[in-house]
């Protein structure tokens, strides 16, 4: 990443020479880059968390300004699910098989206390799942109940810097 | 109608109708038990009486109070606006009452709901069997309150 300021956070140095310049990068830090910062999210919101959530896709917040585009209603074409709200034992093998209809790569991010720890539903309940990471691997957990939407955009870049970085979940688990 | 002319009324077709006064009757709608054998015969007059005409069955649920199951019914009637809650006082052991689904057809969604959640037997139900729960679940009712279920429950 680029220290120099006023420069675009671009993977790489930029020299320039006589009637031009050239760009030198590594390929796999071009690839995250433009990864990162196109990340087509699904169209999945089980509660009051999908609300926050619309909230943050429309025009106050508006995550399309971080490469959030456009909510895809098909897994074939998004690239992170937020999981939004709370995901009963019926509603699991339907997001599993969500996630796993997703092309890679492909992120996930738990918002609020439902997809993170079944949240309010964790005790004394017969059918409500104690965390989405039950079922599908997290990225990223977003707390509140439910999140406001700088929370979820915060959660949103923290994607985008984890995937810049390069790692994947497995080796940033390591890395701890 | 108003309330108490509707107490009148109500008292006229069924006199063993007991009233709930006071702290009781807290929702502010006129509420009345009954037994629920006399359910099927009171409920068809609800309906069918032209100065009552409670055409529209818009709640029917159940309540467990460890001693005993509440069948609960909200009508109301969409020419009058006037509403009634009728409850019926069942056995826990053996839940049974008469299904009104021949009466307000929504009935029949509603009371598979809770013969799922409380194991309510109605009788003469056309299609008594669950609705939200999967397969494997029949005879467990978890709304009861002494429900339990060692793999997906966690006590506090």
């Amino acid at each position: 990443m680029s220290e120099q300021p006023n420069k675009p956070e671009f993977p790489g140095e930029v020299h320039d020479l006589p009637g031009g310049g050239v760009v030198l990068s590594k390929i796999d830090d071009l690839i995250n880059w433009a990864r990162s910062n196109s990340l087509w999210p699904l169209t999945f919101a089980t509660s009051c968390c999908g609300i926050e959530m619309m909230s943050t896709a429309s025009a106050k917040y508006d995550f399309s300004r971080f490469g959030f585009e456009v909510a895809r209603a098909t897994p074939r074409q998004a690239d992170v699910i937020i999981i939004a709200g709370t995901i009963v034992n019926k509603m699991a093998p339907v997001l599993k098989r969500l996630y796993d209809q997703m092309g890679d790569p492909k992120y996930v991010i738990a918002m609020g206390a439902c997809a993170i720890s079944g949240g309010p539903f964790f005790y004394n309940t017969y059918s409500v799942v104690k965390g989405a990471d039950h079922v599908i691997p997290v990225d990223v957990y977003v707390a509140g109940c439910p999140p406001r939407p700088e929370a979820l955009l915060h959660a949103l870049i923290s994607l985008q810097e984890k995937i810049k970085m390069g790692m994947t979940r497995e080796q940033i688990k390591e890395k701890d | 109608m108003l309330p108490e002319e509707l107490k009148n009324k109500l008292t006229e077709i069924l006199p063993s109708a007991i009233f709930e006064e006071g702290a009781n009757a807290s929702s502010g709608w006129l509420t009345v038990n009954i037994e629920p054998t006399e359910l099927l015969a009171f409920a068809g007059k609800l309906r069918n009486d032209p100065s009552l005409h409670f055409n529209y069955l818009f709640c029917l649920t159940c309540i467990d109070w460890k001693t005993h199951l509440t069948m609960v019914y909200h009508f109301d009637s969409t020419e009058f606006r006037h509403v009634l809650v009728v409850k019926a006082k069942l056995d826990r052991t053996k839940p049974e009452i008469e299904s009104v689904s021949d009466i307000w057809r929504t009935a029949e969604f509603h009371e598979r709901e809770v013969y799922e959640m409380f194991g309510v037997n109605f009788l003469n139900h056309p299609d008594l069997r669950l609705l939200i729960l999967p397969d494997g679940w029949e005879g467990k009712n978890p709304m009861r309150k002494d429900f339990e279920d060692a793999v997906n429950m966690i006590k506090l």
